[in-house]
């Protein structure tokens, strides 16, 4: 499908002569309104919806940020006043793209590297192709008019930048966009699939680091799924999309013995004891017997997995309950006044020692995790020490106090004594 | 006994020892029912001492400089043998001096000490407490810790505000544009050798004025005594209040190894240049009613800048402060009235604008 581009191989290919000429006349010509003349906003801008377009909001949109105009899509002549002219057929007005053509037209230029490096050499220019290997793309070239095109996502003439907050593909807005259709149960009806999946994420650790603390680092539907060839991971590849950002937790994981079990029975890795889309933030309790313990859904009480269990659990508890208590020793010295920051930096290390063990339990190795959860019981016990010590050296400086005033106040009777002898 | 003698004439032989402290014999101190006050000054000096003692055990181990400071009074406070003693010690001597000198500066206005022939007495007593202001100034930067580290950035800025000269100061004080590792160094110096140079003379200074002009009564205790000659009464500076001051240091001695120990000085945390600056940073409590009234003047006060007119503003009643006893009337009882109401005015204005500095947020 051919569009109209700014930039002819004729224009670029130009004597700078001739360039200048035109630039000249260009600019007497459009020296009343300072820019090129489009006169399909002026009409568009007083329709309603979905023809009304606003200078405004076209004005936002990055390709007009760019120089594209309304016929670089629709065609037609923009510098004629005259309807029948400005969208003629001749001018190669194509009028409101039709839902099918969209894809194409899109990738006409965002497949083109060399167009597109002109605008931003470091933009991605395979989105059609992995629009074809996704589920979106694969009902859509089946016939499927209600799936996903490049504009259900990226809206249309107020199109931004995904890095842009006000973006539809913002980070933080993704979720709510693919919403939009994956949350309306009517919509999707005929697709057998979950309509939970918004709110259950939603409840998540994820949406509460993306959406709540503003990490955009964070995971959101496209991080897992992939956006322009967005899939659902297949059971066995979960782990290969956690594990992008949870590296360690996939190594330990690889040692484990769950790793060949869930193979085996086709579970889907880390969505087993996490779930998916509403990941919450793990707690020791997974490990437990009691409310949010994950290990008793497929574990028999008492058997050799459970034993194990009980021993990790107890492994972390053990070095949670030694860090705490080394934390109040050591805030009771600080709150008396004491030098304690080394036993407060050596905390930070014990803390980060029990961050670790809960990571080792990913690889369910009892030889492994008491590695690590003797290191940080080591440094808790080093600074529950520090700690004890500074204490007793608080309780050694008030009997020095108590000693060194009852000193003061002997020679302080002992003058006065002497000045009353000598004035006397 | 006669050994000590034998010492005592050895010493008399090569020094006369006797001629020397012989106008400390003779020297008397009015007694009245306000001679209590008389004690600040030496409390002030005793003090003073502490500092130049605790501070030069600090030097044994203090090491300047951005990357060791915070470090070496860490260590100090923790493995040195009653460390965190002559460093506390050191802190809170320093705050009692400035807290003392300013109580003896406000006793010298309301007993009207500074009257004719006692100006310069008044005169080398201000720059000392410049002096002293300018010590906690210094030493506050010393540790290199958060709050000291922002309080000086805020501090220097404030110099840098005053026109033509202020921002040359600002840069001289910071040894750059910022306030660095060079700021610290730059602060020790001052600290350590410069000031304690200048104050120590001026102490001397100050000192050989009392002893020339001896204690001065407060008028109304002289009117008292002109009409009731009998009432008027003496004691000898030497032995006897010598000792009530020697009392007196005592007790200052119990407060402060007290404060040390109850509430030892905090170290805080390690500065941190690149860390934007903590909600609510103050200055130390003898400058926070300068820094109130700073906050408090409007951004433009008609076409000045109105923290650049509060500095011009303090600048200028210093000076008239540090020249006061000059503006004395030559009619005692005029004298009475408006420096003594001045004096009350800015006892209370200090006073309130600390408080107000404190608590606001």
């Amino acid at each position: 499908m051919a569009i109209l581009r700014n930039n002819s191989p004729a224009f670029v290919k130009a004597e700078w002569r001739v360039i200048l000429v035109f630039l000249v006349f260009s600019a007497l010509v459009n020296v009343s309104d300072g820019q090129a003349k489009n006169s399909c906003l002026d009409c568009h801008s007083a329709l309603p919806e979905p023809l009304g377009v606003t200078q405004d909001t076209f004005a936002g949109d990055i390709h007009s940020q760019k120089g594209l105009s309304c016929v670089s899509c629709h065609g037609g002549d923009a510098t004629s006043d005259e309807p029948d002219q400005a969208m003629s057929r001749k001018a190669g007005w194509k009028g409101k793209i039709d839902r099918k053509q969209v894809p194409q037209l899109c990738g006409s230029c965002h497949s083109d590297p060399a167009y597109i490096r002109q605008f931003n050499p470091s933009l991605r220019t395979d989105q059609l192709d992995q629009y074809r290997t996704s589920v979106h793309g694969k009902r859509f070239a089946a016939g499927d008019g209600k799936v996903a095109v490049c504009t259900d996502c990226h809206s249309v003439h107020d199109l931004r930048a995904p890095s842009d907050p006000r973006s539809t593909v913002n980070p933080v807005n993704v979720a709510m966009t693919c919403s939009r259709c994956h949350s309306d149960a009517n919509y999707m009806k005929e697709y057998s699939i979950p309509t939970d999946q918004f709110a259950r994420y939603s409840q998540s650790v994820h949406h509460d680091a993306l959406a709540v603390r503003g990490d955009l680092s964070a995971p959101t539907c496209t991080t897992c799924h992939g956006n322009h060839g967005a899939v659902p991971p297949g059971v066995d590849k979960v782990q290969n999309v956690c594990s992008t950002c949870h590296v360690f937790q996939a190594q330990m994981y690889e040692q484990s013995l769950h790793k060949k079990a869930f193979q085996a029975r086709s579970l889907p890795g880390c969505v087993v004891c996490h779930s998916n889309h509403a990941i919450t933030h793990p707690t020791d309790a997974k490990l437990g017997t009691g409310p949010g313990a994950t290990c008793t859904e497929c574990h028999t009480p008492g058997d050799k997995c459970d034993q194990a269990r009980a021993e990790l659990l107890g492994g972390l508890n053990r070095l949670d309950a030694s860090i705490r208590h080394a934390d109040e020793v050591v805030a009771l010295a600080e709150s008396s006044g004491m030098e304690v920051s080394e036993a407060r930096l050596g905390q930070n290390q014990a803390r980060d020692a029990l961050t670790k063990a809960r990571v080792t339990v990913h690889s369910f190795r009892q030889d492994l995790m008491d590695q690590d959860i003797q290191a940080g019981l080591n440094i808790a016990a080093k600074d529950l020490e520090a700690g004890q010590k500074a204490m007793a050296e608080y309780k050694h400086r008030r009997i020095g106090l108590g000693v060194s005033l009852l000193a003061i106040g002997t020679v302080l009777v002992s003058l006065r004594l002497f000045i009353k002898k000598i004035e006397s | 006994m006669s050994r000590l003698r034998d010492v005592s004439s050895w010493v008399e032989e090569r020094l006369q020892w006797n001629d020397l402290i012989a106008p400390l014999r003779k020297k008397t101190v009015p007694l009245h029912r306000l001679s209590y006050w008389y004690f600040l000054g030496g409390i002030t000096l005793f003090l003073f001492m502490i500092q130049v003692l605790t501070g030069i055990l600090l030097l044994l181990y203090y090491r300047p400089g951005a990357n060791e400071a915070f470090e070496s009074i860490q260590y100090i406070m923790t493995q040195v043998q009653f460390g965190w003693l002559v460093r506390s010690i050191h802190s809170w001597s320093a705050n009692l001096m400035i807290f003392t000198a300013f109580a003896h500066m406000f006793s010298v206005l309301f007993l009207k000490a500074y009257r004719k022939p006692r100006e310069l007495t008044w005169l080398t007593g201000v720059i000392l407490l410049l002096l002293l202001l300018g010590f906690g100034f210094s030493g506050y930067l010393l540790p290199w810790n958060t709050l000291a580290f922002f309080a000086t950035k805020v501090g220097t800025e404030i110099t840098g505000q005053v026109p033509i000269v202020g921002n040359p100061s600002m840069v001289f004080l910071r040894g750059g544009e910022e306030v660095t590792g060079a700021t610290l160094t730059r602060f020790f110096g001052f600290h350590v050798a410069v000031l304690p140079g200048l104050t120590t003379l001026l102490i001397l200074l100050h000192l050989l004025l009392v002893q020339r002009q001896g204690m001065s009564v407060p008028p109304s205790v002289e009117a008292e005594w002109a009409a009731q000659p009998s009432a008027r009464r003496e004691m000898k500076f030497f032995p006897n209040f010598a000792l009530r001051e020697l009392m007196a240091w005592y007790v200052a001695l119990g407060a402060l190894g007290a404060l040390a120990a109850i509430f030892p000085w905090n170290l805080g945390v390690k500065a941190d240049p690149f860390a934007p600056a903590p909600a609510g940073i103050k200055p130390e409590w003898y400058f926070l009613f300068m820094f109130q009234t700073l906050k408090l003047i409007p951004a433009k006060v008609w076409f000045v800048d109105g923290e650049v007119l509060g500095i011009l503003a303090f600048g200028a009643i210093g000076l008239l402060w540090i020249l006061l006893p000059f503006f004395a009337s030559a009619k005692p009882s005029l004298t009475k009235t408006w420096i003594t109401g001045l004096a009350g005015f800015a006892l209370a204005y200090i006073t309130g604008m600390s408080v107000y500095g404190y608590l606001a947020k």
